[in-house]
């Protein structure tokens, strides 16, 4: 109920092996002639001796040990380890160039960026002249119109008021016949003979 | 038949699949050949196929195998220094191999091969014979300062010397009864307790109720064998790497 896989296989294979192996076990059979008996008798089981400590398979075990260990020896060293160590220089590598690239990368950001706020220095320095020198232009211009027009509008206004002066003294002058006449119709009126244009002349001059 | 009892012992028996025999030397092939082979067979081949992508981001599997690569590394590196890592495919291929063959162990009836004193005592010597050899090549008699450490007064030096030439001697012994040791006790008294629970049962309700007890005991040491089985590789090679330490620089003490 309780049997290996191994215990079966062995019942299977050498039934006659396991019987004894099964007595040789539970009675603890004594070690001497146990040792006397290996080989054919107890193959399938392990006697009285700890199975560890059975020197049955000692030799082949050590040839199949060598067998394998060194087969794998030689594929670790021949193509594992190579290609593991291999990845792993190969992402070191690339890591490492990444890194680089990346620095490479900022500093010219870092170029690119120096230039742009050189230029953009530079653009708003020229875009101040250039303002300053259009208004200075204006202010100019400005001012020499306003000169010319003060300059115009005072002759024209030196001219209006010399037209005026004329119209006046024109005027007044009028003003003196039209007062001698009326001087003369007034006295013709009331007194009745014509005054003389002279006396007239002189009287309103007089009054004047 | 050996009865209804449970051998805890039984897992550990050689049996003989293709009988070979050499020069009157039984050679033949066992299930602890089997499965020394199948450890190699998955070892390389998962190491194999994980990394036949080489993919520059590695997958999961691929990442494992780049993991195991560098843990030993930097063990070796550490162990050992920069002149050691002549020997990394050497304490990696020991890793690799008792790691899986511990790992192998632990399914339900699979041998254990490491469970076998002779193989681990041969790995073991294969550990101290390379460390020999190398030492001697490398440092010639200067090797052999390794015995006599600095700064020990004279009267003390040939007790000291005594000392550690069975400090030595006893290297291989150490490492190879360590792991042999470890994954036996752990099988047996998995088995043991397993066992438990099996003979049990079949008394009855009681028996039953009172085989929860070894189950959860079971249940428990299979974990612990699992951290068992990774540990005694690791121990494994960080102990290689120190004794090579020791062959690269015999004066380092």
């Amino acid at each position: 109920m309780f049997v290996t896989a191994a215990y079966a296989q062995s019942t299977t294979t050498e039934p006659t092996a396991t019987e004894g192996a099964a007595a040789g076990h539970d009675a603890a059979a004594p070690a001497g002639e146990l040792h006397t008996e290996t080989g054919v008798a107890h193959e399938g089981g392990h006697g009285g001796v700890f199975p560890p400590f059975d020197s049955t398979h000692f030799a082949s075990q050590l040839l199949w040990l060598a067998i394998s260990f060194g087969l794998f020896y030689l594929l670790m060293s021949k193509v594992i380890i190579p290609r593991i160590g291999g990845i792993l220089e190969t992402r070191h590598d690339r890591i490492a160039q990444d890194l680089d690239e990346a620095a490479r990368l900022k500093a010219e950001a870092d170029a690119a960026i120096a230039s742009y706020e050189q230029e953009l220095a530079a653009a708003k320095a020229k875009g101040n002249a250039i303002a300053s020198e259009a208004r200075d232009a204006a202010k100019v211009k400005a001012d020499a119109e306003r000169a010319s027009l003060e300059a115009d509008l005072s002759q024209k206004i030196s001219a209006a008021e010399a037209r005026i002066a004329d119209i006046k003294a024109a005027a007044l002058a009028e003003v003196g016949t039209i007062a001698t006449d009326t001087a003369a119709a007034v006295v013709e009126r009331l007194i009745g003979p014509k005054a003389s244009e002279a006396d007239v002349a002189a009287a309103v001059q007089s009054v004047k | 038949m050996a009865g209804d009892k449970v051998d805890p012992v039984h897992q550990f028996v050689v049996n003989k699949i293709v009988p070979i025999e050499i020069g009157g030397i039984d050679f033949s092939f066992t299930n602890s050949s089997l499965f020394m082979v199948v450890a190699v067979v998955l070892a390389s081949g998962f190491l194999y196929l994980t990394t036949s992508q080489r993919g520059l981001i590695p997958g999961r599997l691929q990442s494992v195998s780049e993991l195991s690569y560098e843990f030993i590394a930097s063990m070796l590196r550490e162990g050992a220094g920069s002149h050691g890592m002549k020997f990394f495919p050497m304490v990696f291929s020991l890793f690799m191999f008792v790691l899986t063959a511990n790992l192998l162990g632990m399914v339900p009836y699979f041998f254990t091969v490491t469970s076998q004193i002779i193989v681990t005592f041969a790995l073991a010597l294969f550990v101290i014979l390379t460390v020999i050899v190398y030492g001697f090549y490398k440092h010639g008699f200067g090797f052999l300062g390794l015995f006599v450490p600095q700064g020990v007064p004279g009267a003390l030096l040939p007790l000291v010397v005594a000392i550690e030439v069975i400090s030595f001697l006893s290297r291989p012994i150490s490492l190879s009864v360590r792991l042999f040791a470890n994954m036996l006790a752990g099988h047996i008294t998995l088995k043991v307790f397993a066992g438990f629970v099996a003979t049990l049962s079949t008394m009855g309700a009681i028996g039953i109720g009172g085989a929860v007890l070894p189950l959860a005991m079971t249940v428990a040491l299979t974990g612990l064998e699992f951290l068992v089985a990774f540990l005694q590789a690791y121990v494994f090679a960080v102990l290689t790497c120190m004794y090579l330490n020791d062959a690269v620089h015999p004066g380092g003490h």
